[in-house]
């Protein structure tokens, strides 16, 4: 539920958007942010984004991830509700 | 990475002594485990987990009420996963359900509010759980009800961080040096939630990310203060954190609920701990029609352990149960349960 995955907005329709995680997309909302555009990135929980990223901190998150990606390659990546 | 991790290893050994840091949050103490960072780590420097796992700090009386909903003709109970093993005085609600108890599965509290408007003629019931990051998802369902579905409700189990770490730290049960406090609680309630911590227990902080590179930041910066003897709250998890939060969940939080106190496993009654449903939703308040449960005995009354690991005095290989009774698959008590959970964690990588 607690996606620390940059997902990316692809459509906003008010408070609703489409956003695409890992290349699938999902509904969420954006109900608890201001100012989301389409090509933002948000932080994720529960359906909700909760947090927009600027680009670098995007590429941050990303360049970090990439990191235990290729650490846990035999592991799948579990995410955890949230604290 | 590996010169934080000598950074550690030389900061450890300058302080000459034994630290111990406490990761407040289930999602660290998951994270810290999956990379493997503890073995990597100096043998003084001790990482023990706190009570910041939602699904393990929910006490059984909140259980009972949702399994005499499940079982209430007409009523289904909406979940998050993590919840539906939790093992209370009257069994799980997984068990319930396969009696014939109505238990609905969702991963946000908008599938849940969905599921009510698709199902008019019964009563739905989100239970809902989780700290500050979670609790303004709930806020923004049961606001939206109010207008548009009249059987949505909500069993409100949602608390707040700071009064049950300033209960924790006052009870001095734990030595600590210091505290990783919770990435994704600060996004929504913003890192000067913990500046009481420094100022008045002298323990530095560090809001910290999750991913391997953050959390040896993390304990970098707080061994630093440590050895420089300084205690602030600092934010390593710069780019999702900010002192303030984000002020238009703290709104709508600050709308729809009120402090109270709440009973938490492991660490009793604190006031101010909790939120409730404020009088303007009172009508959707699973607490106005949910019968009390019966008083039975106190929380840990199967042999569990879990308010002791929930205050960090006690790890999960001290409790007789773990591994034995104890299991994911056959849980005795909600710290194996629930993904964020210490003994659960503790279970799966050592
Ligand atoms: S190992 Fe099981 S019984 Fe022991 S404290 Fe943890 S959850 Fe409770």
């Amino acid at each position: 539920m607690c996606l620390a995955i940059p997902a990316r907005v692809v459509e906003v329709n008010g408070d609703q958007a489409l956003i695409e995680v890992l290349g699938v997309r999902h509904a969420a909302s954006l109900a608890l942010l201001e100012g989301v555009q389409v090509g933002d990135y948000v932080l994720l929980h529960a359906g909700f984004a909760l947090h927009k990223w600027t680009a670098p901190e995007a590429r941050e998150q990303e360049a970090l991830l990439q990191e235990v990606f290729a650490a846990e390659e035999n592991e799948p990546r579990r995410q955890a509700a949230g604290g | 990475m590996a010169t934080k991790l000598q950074e550690i290893h030389e900061l450890a050994a300058r302080l000459k002594r034994p630290v111990q840091l406490m990761e407040v949050c289930g999602t660290h103490t998951m994270a810290i485990f999956r990379t493997g960072l503890r073995n990597l780590l100096p043998a003084s420097l001790r990482l023990l987990s706190g009570p910041g796992c939602p699904v393990c700090v929910t006490p059984d009386r909140y259980l009972d009420q949702a399994l005499i909903l499940a079982n209430t003709p007409g009523t289904v109970v909406a979940t998050f996963g993590d919840m539906l093993r939790v093992p209370g005085r009257g069994g799980s609600l997984e068990a319930a359900r396969a009696r014939g108890a109505q238990v609905q599965v969702v991963y946000s509290p908008l599938d849940a509010l969905q599921f009510a408007a698709a199902h008019p003629d019964r009563r739905v019931v989100f239970l809902g759980i989780g700290f500050e990051t979670t609790a303004p998802t709930t806020a923004w369902a049961l606001k939206e009800a109010t207008d548009s579905v009249p059987n949505f409700f909500v069993l409100c189990g949602h608390k707040t961080m700071p009064a049950a770490l300033a209960a924790l730290l006052k009870s001095g049960e734990v030595r600590l040096d210091g505290l990783i406090c919770p990435g994704h609680v600060s996004v929504i309630a913003g890192a000067r939630i913990f500046d009481f911590i420094p100022r008045e227990f002298g323990l530095p902080c560090v809001v910290t990310g999750f991913e391997p590179a953050d959390l040896l930041d993390g304990l970098v910066r707080l061994l630093r203060q440590i050895a420089g003897q300084r205690a602030t709250v600092e934010i390593q998890y710069r780019r999702c954190v900010t002192a303030a939060g984000n002020a238009k969940a703290q709104a709508l939080l600050a709308e729809v609920f009120e402090p109270c106190a709440a009973d938490w496993r492991g660490l009793g009654p604190i006031p101010g701990s909790g939120l409730r449903i404020r009088a303007a939703y009172a009508g959707r308040d699973a607490e106005g029609f949910c019968p009390a449960p019966p008083d039975a005995a106190p929380d840990d009354v199967r042999g569990c352990r879990c308010g002791e690991v929930l205050r960090g005095v006690l790890t999960p290989p001290q409790c007789p149960l773990f591994r034995q009774a104890c299991t994911p698959d056959s849980p005795r008590g909600a710290c194996m349960v629930s993904s964020e959970g210490t003994c659960a964690a503790y279970y799966r990588y050592t």
